[in-house]
């Protein structure tokens, strides 16, 4: 199987800061995977990497070619939000879905006017006179009519209600993701999509810092809600992360095994925001640790 | 256009393979683009040339008794009744030049700024394309919009007067043999084609300024030229740069017309006015043109490593 995302060593540097400090990513074909990490982590870069938007150093390749070099070529198969406001403010609605269905050979019109027909976004609008919410819609409804190969988005839901949000990823999980295709997903709202995801890599000071598919996630990692008789116990298991919920202790463990643990209190699976701050925890301990 | 052709095989490094479907069609759509987004591009025109058509029709009210008038002088100095006609596009082609001038800062600038060069960049449209199509604008398009609005000025007071000399009960025909409209027709032409070319290196320089600053590019389009002339002429005493400059924004009147006296810019009366021998041998008509494709190559750059500002 071809990998639709393959980087080795990828480094991005701005002046005298390091964006990315040398990523090894392989992202194979049909996956929607989640890049998740703190601000100023990188993610926004490694995505314009990708997109051809940035140079960089080291070896990338998206669809088999290298997206710096071949982007006007990797445009026909690659779509990507970048955040709600890019589309031009000056543009109409119809002006937009003309130009698009124009330079793209793989754009389909009616596609994009069926599901504008199910928003309240009138063809004669100005974008600039659109809410953020509708503006959102519409790039979504251009992009989601593009037959392409490789989708990314980076914050697609930010400043949007939640209503708007959940809107959002069930079509894109309906209407559009198929097994040929790939998406490639940022956000902060991780709970939303954490049943989206089929894998998921946390991204901290320029280095991927957690890479797992969201099935070994769900065997790998265990949550305990530990009453105060059996944490010492639990503590004797070594968990990854301990966290206090209204006076009861909540562990996370890593590769431990379920039934064991059932014993100890309630069992269930983390959610990714949980596990995020269990290794980001852990990942800047390390760092502090080797900057003594 | 021979000289689109000429520009689009260096700009992009390596041979095109020329398939038109391919090619022409991103470049359609981004001319449309840009007339979209720019509207004075076509508006300020339409109300320039709407405004002199306004003015001079108020005059033709008084054209049946300059005609009158005009009967009793010899026919030496009759041709004084059609220069209304004849000044009537300069205003239109001066506005078209200086929007020029004003869309080519900002073209590769308001991208940035405003984000959405984003969305441009997710479409299938290379960055050579769309600053050919922005270079486009100035160099045909707005020269086509100068020749169609001033030739519909031109019918329009030509109409106008007629009809009111024919309310008058007077003869239209001295205006019709007087006009040499199709003269006009190929002055025009000609004049819109040489500035276009005359003027390509400033609106390269400008594009480039644009892609390049990350504000106030106008101030970055115009300060290092002030700068160089000032250092030039503390260190050698001279102005050679500062000439240079005069020579790029008048050059084209001098090398592409001749004016009796020599020097005075006056009126094109007879097509043996027009040089283009003289012009199409000026080394600054090249000197500009090679200057431009290298402006725009690297503009062409720029606004492939640029990022929103």
């Amino acid at each position: 199987m071809t990998a639709c995302i393959e980087a080795r060593g990828l480094r991005k540097a701005f002046g005298a800061t390091v964006a990315l400090e040398g990523i090894d990513l392989r992202v194979e074909e049909g996956r929607i995977v989640g890049l998740i990490g703190p601000n100023g982590a990188g993610k926004t870069t490694a995505l314009n990497a990708i997109l051809g938007l940035t140079p960089y150093q080291g070896e990338l390749r998206v669809l088999g070619r290298d997206p710096w070099t071949e982007r006007d070529r990797l445009t026909r198969d690659v779509a990507f939000i970048a955040d709600v406001a890019v589309l031009p403010r000056w543009i109409r609605v119809a002006q937009v879905l003309d130009y698009v269905g124009g330079v793209h050979p793989r754009f389909d019109r009616a596609k994009a006017e069926a599901f504008l027909a199910r928003t309240n976004i009138q063809r004669t609008s100005r974008v600039r006179e659109l809410s953020k919410g509708m503006v959102t819609q519409l790039h979504l409804a251009l992009i989601m009519a593009i037959d392409v190969k490789l989708l990314i988005l980076d914050e697609p839901t930010l400043g949007l209600d939640i209503l708007v949000r959940k809107q959002f990823y069930d079509s894109l999980l309906n209407d559009y993701f198929d097994s040929s295709r790939t998406i490639l997903v940022t956000t902060h709202q991780v709970e939303e999509i954490q049943d989206v995801l089929t894998d998921v890599l946390f991204i901290n000071r320029g280095r991927i810092v957690f890479d797992c598919s969201m099935e070994s996630f769900e065997s790998r990692y265990v949550e305990v809600m530990a009453g105060p008789e059996h944490v010492a116990a639990a503590r004797a298991l070594h968990p990854i992360h301990e966290r206090q919920v209204f006076g009861r202790s909540i562990l996370l463990f890593d590769n431990v095994d379920r039934q064991q643990l059932s014993a100890l209190g309630e069992v269930r699976t983390p959610g990714i925001a949980d596990l995020f701050v269990a290794v980001m925890g852990h990942s800047a301990g390390q760092a502090e640790g080797t900057a003594r | 256009m021979s000289s689109d052709l000429s520009m689009q095989t260096p700009l992009g490094g390596q041979p095109l393979p020329f398939t038109p479907t391919t090619e022409a069609r991103p470049m359609y759509w981004s001319l449309r683009r840009e007339l979209w987004e720019n509207r004075s591009l076509y508006l300020a025109p339409v109300i320039v040339a709407a405004v002199v058509l306004f003015a001079t029709a108020i005059s033709t009210i008084g054209l049946p008794s300059r005609m009158r008038a005009m009967a009793r002088k010899p026919p030496a100095q009759r041709t004084s009744i059609v220069k209304a006609y004849d000044i009537a596009p300069a205003p239109i082609m001066l506005t078209t030049f200086i929007v020029a001038i004003f869309y080519c800062i900002d073209a590769l600038n308001g991208e940035r700024r405003d984000r959405s060069i984003l969305f441009w960049k997710s479409m299938p449209v290379s960055d050579r394309t769309t600053v050919l199509a922005k270079v486009l604008i100035p160099l045909v398009v707005l020269p086509l919009i100068a020749f169609v609005l001033s030739l519909i000025t031109q019918v329009a007071l030509l109409l106008l007067s007629t009809a009111i000399l024919l309310a008058n009960g007077m003869s239209p025909v001295p205006l019709w043999t007087q006009m040499q409209f199709f003269q006009g027709v190929i002055v025009m032409v000609y004049g819109l084609t040489v500035h276009a070319l005359w003027f390509a290196p400033i609106y390269g320089w400008l594009l480039l300024v644009s892609a390049w600053a990350r504000r106030a590019p106008i101030l970055w389009a115009l300060l290092p030229l002030l700068a160089i002339s000032a250092v030039e002429r503390i260190t050698f005493n001279t102005w050679l740069f500062m000439n240079m400059l005069q020579y790029r924004v008048t050059g084209a009147m001098f090398e592409a017309f001749a004016f009796t006296p020599k020097g005075s810019s006056g009126d094109v009366t007879r097509l043996s006015q027009l040089t283009p021998v003289r012009f199409l041998s000026a080394s600054g008509l090249w000197a500009g043109l090679l200057l431009t494709v290298l402006f725009l190559i690297a503009a062409v750059r720029l606004r492939h490593k640029r990022e929103p500002i």
